[in-house]
């Protein structure tokens, strides 16, 4: 038995990770990639049904569409488009620490990706208490006739509906994404990652970086349509 | 596996990203009719790339997973285009005499 399984010399400097059916660490890395890619087109065909049902009832009630936006703070809105933008820097930062080996820096970018993460969170919480309190939410619609503009009510309240359809989605996708980071920061401080092993870090930091691409769309398409008219 | 981008090249392209945010957020208080939507997508589109070569690094990603994330914006240019062509044409529907 014992000769049977005598490793050759080659084996034994392979790293603990390679599992056997990949020749290498490369082809491991670059299949590892490529799945999570196939996993992030199932998310595009996701968002992408919302967006493309968003296409049909803009284009059906331009002006209700433009007019509901006014309650949206754009302010907020590209507040958290900023805080967004530097969490993907600093996943991008923590992908490279990770692959040059430095542990500090790595779990360091990863405690500030959250922390931006969870500063989005709250700002969304902060836009959804006011809109509560607004009774724009579909639960109170029957207690909303949209009295700026009666004839716009039922379409306003479509536009709400995708507001909060889309917008959600987007923050779940982000509760889910600082759940990964969790996890990710524990794996490091396990001492798991090197410059030979760093998939999960690289591959969560493509999730993140996805969600951070659908608020890029999400930001003017429900903040800044009709900014320019006084509808309201 | 592939080269690793410099700091540099990081913080440029984030210095960019936040640059297009307020690009698009000061444009759209700005007159334009329906260019306002077209000048915002095109910002955004611009940031998505910038997102997808920079900080996903697809730039220096194998040629098949390139053909993957070009496959992703392939089908979402037929959803809306095939969306927009169906629903823009139906003159008998409010937004349907688009031409």
């Amino acid at each position: 038995m014992a000769d049977a399984h005598t490793v050759a010399p080659e084996h034994e400097q392979h790293s603990p990770y390679l599992r056997h059916h990949f020749d290498d660490m490369a082809q491991q890395f670059d299949s590892a990639t490529l799945g999570m890619w196939v996993f992030l087109l199932t998310e595009i065909m996701f968002f992408g049904g919302m967006f493309g049902a968003y296409t049909v009832y803009r284009n059906m009630y331009p002006e209700a569409f433009a007019s509901t936006s006014q309650f949206m703070n754009p302010k907020y809105g590209a507040f958290n488009t900023a805080v967004l933008i530097v969490s993907s820097l600093s996943m991008a930062l923590a992908v490279r620490a990770a692959r040059l080996g430095q542990q500090k820096a790595l779990q360091l970018f990863l405690v500030i990706t959250m922390i931006f993460g969870l500063a989005f969170l709250g700002v969304k919480a902060f836009e959804y208490h006011e809109h509560w309190v607004d009774m724009k939410v579909p639960l109170f619609f029957g207690h909303w006739d949209y009295h700026e503009a009666p004839q716009f009510a039922r379409p306003a309240q479509i536009m709400f509906c995708f507001y909060f359809f889309m917008t959600g989605f987007h923050a779940l996708h982000m509760v889910v994404g600082v759940g990964l980071m969790t996890t990710i920061l524990v794996m490091a401080r396990k001492g798991t990652f090197s410059p030979q092993y760093f998939t999960p870090v690289e591959i969560s930091g493509l999730y993140w970086h996805f969600v951070d691409i659908v608020w890029i769309f999400l930001f003017p398409l429900l903040y800044l349509i009709g900014r320019t008219k006084q509808l309201i | 596996m592939h080269s690793i981008p410099s700091v540099r090249t990081y913080v440029t392209v984030w210095a960019i990203l936040t640059i297009m945010t307020f690009v698009t957020f000061y444009v759209a208080q700005i007159e334009l009719g329906v260019w306002n939507i077209v000048v915002a997508l095109i910002i955004a589109f611009f940031k998505m790339m910038l997102v997808v070569l920079f900080f996903m690094n697809v730039k220096a990603d194998s040629p098949l997973t390139k053909l993957f994330a070009g496959a992703g914006l392939f089908w979402m240019v037929l959803l809306l285009g095939q969306v927009m062509l169906d629903y823009f044409s139906r003159d008998w529907m409010p937004g349907g005499k688009f031409w």
